[in-house]
C-alpha cells in the first residue's frame, strides 16, 4: 500500500534574513495540516534553529547557497526536512538514509556552544539526521490527535 | 520579521526594550547594542522582551554571554516580560535558574 503524503519542497538562500520567511511557511503548512498553536510554536523554533545551523556553517563567511526545506505531510504527522546543500531530493530515498544521530553529530552540530540539535530535539517527535553531502535534518511532529468537527463537537481519532 | 531596540539609560541601569522577532537574522543588532555595555560592565542590563513574538537558541546564547560578561563585572542581567512560550525554552535548556527572569524589580 502506498503511503499517502502530499510532498512541498522549497528552495531558499542559505542567508539569514530567509528564516523568518521558512517560519512563516511551515506556520501555513502547520496550521492548514490541522496542527495545534504549541505545536506550530514548536516546531518553527525547532525549523529555524536547523536553517540556523545551515545558514552558518553549510557555506563559507562569505558565501551563500542554498537551504532546501521539505515538508511531507500525512495524515497524522508532519515531517521537515531541512537539507544545507540545497540539492533537491528524492524524499523516499533521503528517508532511508536518514539514521539517529550519536554523540559525535552533536558536538559538530553545536560547533558554537548553541543549544539548536538540543532544542530541535527536545520540540520535536522524531529526529533524524544525515550527513555528507551537507547536513541532512528530519523532524516530525504529530498532530491530529483528535479534531473539531465543524458543528464543534470534538472528535479524537484514533 | 524585524526587531527594534530601544535602549534608555537610567542611574545604574540600561533598560532594553525589544520589539519583534529575535533570531539569526535580527541578533547582530541586538549585538551591536550590548557590546560596549557588556565590556564598559558599568551597569547593569533589564531586557523587556514583552513584545517579542519569537526567540530561539541565538537569543538564549546572547543572554548567557551577556550574563557571563555582566557578572564578571559583579552586574547583573534581568530578563523581564517573558510569555510562557519563551519562558519554556529558558526552562527546556536550564537557563531559568541562571538568570533573573520576570522578577520584580527593586525600584519601580
Amino acid at each position: 500500500m502506498a503511503l499517502q503524503y502530499d510532498y512541498i519542497e522549497m528552495k531558499f538562500p542559505s542567508s539569514a534574513e530567509y528564516v523568518g520567511l521558512i517560519r512563516l511557511t511551515l506556520s501555513g503548512v502547520l496550521s492548514r495540516a490541522g496542527a495545534t498553536y504549541d505545536q506550530i510554536e514548536d516546531s518553527k523554533i525547532a525549523v529555524s534553529e536547523a536553517v540556523t545551523n545551515a545558514v552558518k556553517h553549510a557555506y563559507g563567511e562569505d558565501q551563500t547557497g542554498e537551504v532546501l526545506v521539505g515538508f511531507a505531510i500525512y495524515d497524522d504527522k508532519v515531517e521537515i526536512i531541512v537539507a544545507d546543500h540545497g540539492q533537491s531530493f528524492n524524499y523516499e530515498d533521503v528517508k532511508k538514509e536518514l539514521g539517529p544521530y550519536t554523540e559525535d553529530d552533536n558536538v559538530n552540530f553545536l560547533r558554537e556552544g548553541g543549544l539548536g540539535l538540543f532544542l530541535i530535539e527536545t520540540l520535536m517527535d522524531e529526529v533524524y539526521l544525515k550527513k555528507d553531502p551537507g547536513v541532512t535534518i528530519s523532524m516530525t511532529k504529530f498532530i491530529n490527535e483528535s479534531q473539531v468537527h465543524s458543528n464543534g463537537e470534538t472528535i479524537v481519532n484514533r | 520579521m524585524n526587531i527594534n531596540i530601544d535602549t534608555t539609560e537610567k542611574e545604574n541601569e540600561y533598560l532594553i526594550v525589544l520589539d519583534g522577532e529575535l533570531d539569526v537574522y535580527t541578533a547582530p543588532e541586538l549585538q551591536k547594542v550590548l557590546d560596549p555595555i557588556r565590556q564598559s560592565g558599568s551597569h547593569n542590563v533589564k531586557i523587556d522582551l514583552t513584545d517579542v513574538s519569537y526567540m530561539d537558541s541565538t537569543g538564549l546564547g546572547i543572554f548567557v554571554g551577556t550574563l557571563k560578561d555582566l557578572n564578571q563585572h559583579e552586574r547583573e542581567l534581568r530578563v523581564t516580560g517573558v510569555s510562557n512560550r519563551i519562558l519554556r525554552l529558558f526552562e527546556i535548556t536550564g537557563l531559568r535558574d541562571l538568570m533573573h527572569i520576570n522578577e520584580a524589580s527593586e525600584v519601580e
